[in-house]
């Protein structure tokens, strides 16, 4: 408000008792709403940051151990975080690199700039994610030294939004554990139903590559009986979610595939193996 | 509390309801009532900016230059938002997630707009911080109301508790995927509006048209 502005009331005074529809009072009007304005939001913004970042992480972190199994009921998020690694993996090579600080690194700032990134040819982009980051963060679960899981964030387009997921694989790099998308804006009840946990529970045990070493696991259209052939590649669509479905399938095989965590997963079962 | 400020809060519940008798902010009554714990941050959002943007336009009524009042209020509305949407994700993170782009779209939510011109620019801070108040308040009768039917009918819970078990979890209530759509609270509101018209007729409005009545002598 304009009032408050200053503590000289001559001034004010004079400012105020000026005709209202003068060119001067319009403009001191229009400039004080703006200052006063500006720093009532720029002050909010300042004082609440660290908050908002913090919920930020948190949430991330929450993601991570659920999708690990970390979490128990009602379980503090920083306890279980501690059981896990995080390593940056070059997704090219396969190889893990210190290149970047897992700390500060974002995929998703990484995937906009074309110093941290490469364009995804159209024909390859079957997640239609446009530009794909050199590094990615993985996150590891270990037991006793050896690791017990593996999380690694996933994203592509559904219907109308990028979904970001978590995917998580067991240590023999082939059966998927959990999947969890933390991030998304589908149509609530439809699309919106891959949060569902029933039908995320569909995805545990579920074989990701063919004796080829392709990735064969996908969500088709219906339902799987136990009579479906290749059932255990297969995890039942979205009811009224067609494309959602199909999203959720590419994006899998784009991240488990050869552009995607094809030759880092390739590396671990070499070692393993 | 006196006679006037009661009527100021608690006209706009019913008999002066801002999404039934005003048709304003139908746009984020589609949007935000699939569940019923996002259409209650809404309304409480949409009462506190409705309110405070009153106030203070109320306070500066009498300086604001006419030519560009609207401006000076959307400035006003537009500041209070960010302020309500940066303390939504800073305290209720989980529930700002989901409202997403609307709690941003509070600023063009006609209501806001339409207070500040018809009621702010004329009457003192406290009535119209009260008028801002009842029309939150009516326009989160109508919110909540479409948003329990939407969320028990579309997904069998309410505010997330299981109510009807659904088919796909092993119960009996195969749920009506067209709730979920915005269409449906279209539909919603439109019945409310008719009921509502049909209790108190003093609503309904004024033909706007008559259709010509041919008689049969006229046409021969």
């Amino acid at each position: 408000m304009p009032k408050s502005d200053t503590n000289n009331p001559s001034w004010l005074q004079k400012v105020l008792s000026l005709p209202n529809d003068s060119i001067q009072k319009t403009l001191i009007v229009a400039v004080g709403i703006c200052l006063v304005c500006s720093v009532v939001v720029a002050g909010t913004t300042v004082v609440l940051k660290p908050i908002q970042s913090a919920n930020k992480a948190l949430d991330f972190k929450r993601n991570v151990v659920e999708v690990a199994g970390l979490l128990p009921e009602g379980g503090n998020v920083d306890e279980a975080f501690k059981q896990v690694e995080i390593r940056v993996v070059d997704l090219d090579t396969g190889e893990y690199t210190d290149a970047v600080d897992p700390a500060t690194f974002s995929q998703t700032e990484a995937a906009k700039n074309p110093a941290t990134s490469e364009v995804v040819p159209a024909d390859e982009d079957i997640a239609k994610i446009k530009r794909r980051s050199k590094y990615a963060l993985v996150y590891l679960v270990k037991e006793d030294g050896k690791l017990k899981t593996l999380i690694l964030p996933v994203h592509g387009y559904g219907l109308w939004s990028t979904l970001y997921g978590l995917l998580a694989l067991d240590s023999d790099f082939d059966t998927v554990k959990n999947l969890k998308f933390y991030q998304h804006a589908e149509t609530p009840g439809l699309g919106g139903e891959v949060e569902n946990p029933k039908w995320r529970a569909l995805w545990v045990g579920k074989k990701v590559y063919d004796d080829k070493g392709e990735v064969k696991l996908s969500v088709i259209k219906g339902s799987v009986t136990p009579d479906t052939p290749d059932a255990q590649y297969k995890v039942d669509g979205l009811s009224g979610s067609t494309l959602t479905s199909r999203g959720v399938s590419n994006l899998v095989h784009y991240w488990l595939g050869e552009n995607g965590f094809g030759p880092f997963l390739e590396r671990l079962r070499s070692q393993r193996g | 509390m006196d006679k006037a400020i009661k009527k100021v809060l608690f006209e706009p519940l019913v008999d002066n309801n801002p999404i039934t008798l005003q048709i304003l902010g139908i746009c984020s009554a589609l949007a935000v009532t699939t569940k019923l714990s996002t259409a209650l941050t809404m309304s409480i959002a949409l009462t506190l900016v409705v309110a405070a943007s009153n106030f203070v336009i109320s306070l500066m009524r009498k300086h604001v230059p006419t030519n560009i009042r609207i401006i000076v209020m959307m400035t006003v509305i537009a500041s209070l938002v960010i302020v309500v949407d940066e303390f939504l994700k800073a305290y209720f993170f989980t529930i700002s997630k989901d409202l997403s782009v609307f709690v941003g779209l509070i600023i063009t939510n006609c209501i806001v707009l339409g207070r500040a011109e018809a009621f702010a620019m004329k009457n003192g801070p406290w009535d119209s911080f009260m008028d801002g108040i009842g029309n939150g308040l009516g326009y989160s009768l109508i919110l909540m109301s479409v948003g329990v039917i939407r969320e028990l009918f579309g997904s069998g819970t309410l505010f997330g508790v299981e109510i009807f078990t659904k088919v796909t979890a092993g119960g009996w209530y195969v749920p009506n995927g067209m709730l979920l759509l915005p269409p449906s609270a279209f539909f919603l509101i439109g019945f409310i509006i008719w009921g509502l018209r049909t209790w108190k007729t003093a609503q309904m409005e004024k033909r706007d048209y008559q259709i010509h009545q041919v008689h049969r002598t006229e046409v021969v």
